[in-house]
């Protein structure tokens, strides 16, 4: 989160100015700020996985438009974090199906284990927690989203520990998402 | 069993990549129709078909693909809505990951089929990875000539992107879903003009669910007469059918319309019936937002006639009796369930997911989750549930888009068909929150 102090102007990696290009070539040259959504999920994941204000006014400026359309944006759309989060934000589906399933105990558990509640960072800055809404993925609830990929049926301690290990495991910076090959994929 | 025309080689190992796709027949339908139909006959066979839009809806396909707007010298769109959100639904998250070809595929076919060059798949943004699945295999179209300029020698030139959104299930509304793409906010539309006329950029556009697309590959494929022989009555083909809850064996399900909703639940070919040896209690077929039907309904309609997996049946008594195939998130509800905390689950999405644009829908989901959590925690009163049923009412017909209608039916339906457990949360406070508590009281009384 260095990058992200007031006396340093963020700036984008070489790697992700090359997919921002690629990027700007689906779109009418005069309809750029279609990008918008997919530059600030490169955004979120090369600077620490949340987009503070000197981030969202780079995304304005690489696009071309006025801060406040960023801004509006970011806040509407739930996977932005606009605060600081921990190295792995835990996204815990609470939506009926993965309710009926044992959604609620899973919350519990994950709380428990990580010493954060909902919606803060674990002391050890490891784990947030966040709950969200429908994950699109009800017949393997109960699920949490981590990044890009989905841990399903956590419905026993086993396969929530399992979870847990293996991103405490990991090695922790600012991924791109198209580097993230190792983490790219469903468990189904 | 039932055909497979969507997921006959799901299973296949290596069906994600182009080669082994194309073994098994795959990009068959581009070449009939880029090579021996013109766009208009790809739209005949459609109509043919009897294809209703399986995002929720059911608007017949061919139809709304005749709506498009042709102005000369204006470039057209077809969006593919891959925005799944509705809770229950979870099919083509499953199609696009495994047969990401198939939804290439049936986005050429559709793309000649409207006239469109430049086409794009608008998909969740938590599905990144699903993504990036769609992405390689859309470069090793480009590679194999069946993307970019000139497609297989036939002048037809498609440029195939995907985008992702940011999280946010209003986005999966046709005009809220353009807004997201053109980098915006995801509030819907003022209707008119619809899509067909001033879609994305203001240009026409078609917005297509991810399963309508991937079924014009059959369609052109065999014919729209073939495809229609499937099915019953206006219920024509199949349907992917995503079954959860308390069920034995959740999943996808490839079902020909028609199926017996009993022989859905209950036969080993799919859901295998309610897990723990438990009964059922009730089930929500179409997705979140259709209404809640007890055990005897969903089974039987009011007539007493075995109830269908078809977009009639389901919908037989209207929402006095009735539900709706909708999506086809199939939600299964065992006896212990507790349907006032359910509904408020569901109550919390909408008023969650709802954008603001309108007051009835911006304030009454909220009131709705209100009533529904001091209910099911021990707080409320006799009058809460009427009260919840006129929010409900004053919400319903009242918004720009559907999400007020999708937000009030849930909650009509489950004090409708439930409202004893309405009121003995009011009569047993203390008791209210415990998990199963209402229904170990009720079973005590027997």
């Amino acid at each position: 989160m260095e990058s992200t102090t007031a006396t340093v102007k963020p700036q984008f990696s070489e790697a992700a100015k090359a997919e921002i290009a690629r990027l700007f070539e689906h779109y009418p040259a005069e309809r750029r700020k279609s990008a918008l959504l997919p530059i600030l999920h490169i955004a979120q994941a090369e600077f620490g996985g949340w987009v503070s204000p000197e981030v969202q006014d780079l995304v304005a400026e690489t696009i071309g438009i006025l801060p406040i359309e960023v801004y509006e944006v970011s806040s509407f759309y739930t996977m932005f974090n606009l605060k600081p989060v921990g190295q792995h934000v835990l996204e815990i589906c609470r939506t009926g199906p993965c309710m009926l399933r044992g959604s609620d105990e899973l919350t519990a558990q994950l709380e428990r284990l990580t010493g954060a509640k909902v919606g803060e960072t674990s002391p050890d800055g490891l784990f947030t927690l966040k709950e969200v809404e429908c994950l699109a993925a009800c017949g393997t609830a109960p699920i949490v989203q981590v990044r890009e990929k989905y841990y399903e049926q956590l419905d026993t301690p086993e396969a929530v520990d399992a979870m847990l290990n293996e991103l405490r495991n990991l090695v922790h910076r600012p991924l791109l998402p198209w580097e993230q090959t190792g983490l790219a994929h469903s468990q189904q | 069993m039932g055909r497979k025309l969507l997921t006959e080689h799901i299973n296949v190992p290596g069906i994600d990549t182009f080669e082994v796709y194309r073994k098994h027949g795959g990009y068959r339908s581009v070449e009939k129709a880029l090579k021996t139909m013109t766009p208009d006959e790809v739209v005949e066979e459609v109509k043919k078909s009897g294809l209703r839009g399986r995002g929720g809806a059911g608007f017949p396909t061919g139809l709304k693909w005749s709506f498009l707007a042709k102005p000369e010298g204006v470039p057209r769109h077809l969006v593919c809505n891959a925005d799944e959100s509705e809770p229950g639904t979870f099919k083509d998250r499953q199609l696009m990951s495994k047969l990401p070809h198939l939804l290439i595929e049936g986005m050429i076919t559709s793309s000649y089929a409207l006239g469109a060059n430049t086409s794009y798949i608008y998909i969740r943004g938590e599905l990144l990875y699903v993504l990036r699945i769609l992405e390689k295999a859309i470069a090793e179209a480009y590679a194999n000539g069946f993307l970019g300029k000139n497609i297989l020698g036939s002048g037809y030139d498609l440029d195939l992107h995907v985008h992702p959104g940011g999280g946010a299930y209003i986005c999966g509304e046709e005009t809220a879903l353009l807004e997201s793409l053109e980098g915006k906010r995801g509030n819907p539309r003022n209707k008119p003009p619809f899509p067909a006329v001033q879609g994305l950029y203001a240009r026409p556009t078609v917005v297509n669910n991810v399963e309508s697309i991937a079924a014009v590959v059959p369609i052109v494929n065999d014919g729209g007469d073939e495809y229609a022989k499937i099915g019953v009555g206006k219920s024509t083909g199949t349907k992917l059918i995503s079954a959860c809850g308390h069920l034995n064996k959740p999943g996808i399900y490839e079902i020909e319309l028609g199926v017996p909703v009993e022989e859905f639940i209950y036969s080993d070919e799919y859901c295998g019936g309610i897990w723990k040896g438990r009964d059922l209690k009730a089930v929500v077929a179409g997705g979140s937002s259709v209404p809640i039907l007890p055990k005897e309904l969903i089974l039987k309609t009011a007539a007493g006639e075995n109830r269908l997996m078809t977009y009639e049946s389901l919908s037989d008594g209207g929402f006095v009796t009735g539900t709706m195939l909708g999506s086809g998130g199939f939600i299964a509800m065992d006896e212990t369930t507790c349907i006032v905390r359910n509904t408020w689950s569901f109550s919390r999405f909408y008023h969650h997911e709802s954008c603001g644009q309108c007051s009835p829908c911006r304030e009454g989901t909220g009131w709705l989750e209100k009533v529904l959590h001091r209910l099911e925690h021990g707080h409320g009163h006799m009058h809460d549930i009427d009260l919840l049923v006129s929010v409900a009412k004053q919400i319903e017909g009242n918004t720009i888009c559907p999400l007020g209608e999708a937000a009030a039916w849930p909650v009509a339906a489950a004090v409708r068909h439930f409202r004893h457990e309405f009121e003995w949360h009011v009569t047993n406070p203390k008791e209210a929150t415990r998990p199963g508590a209402y229904f170990s009281a009720k079973a005590a009384l027997v």
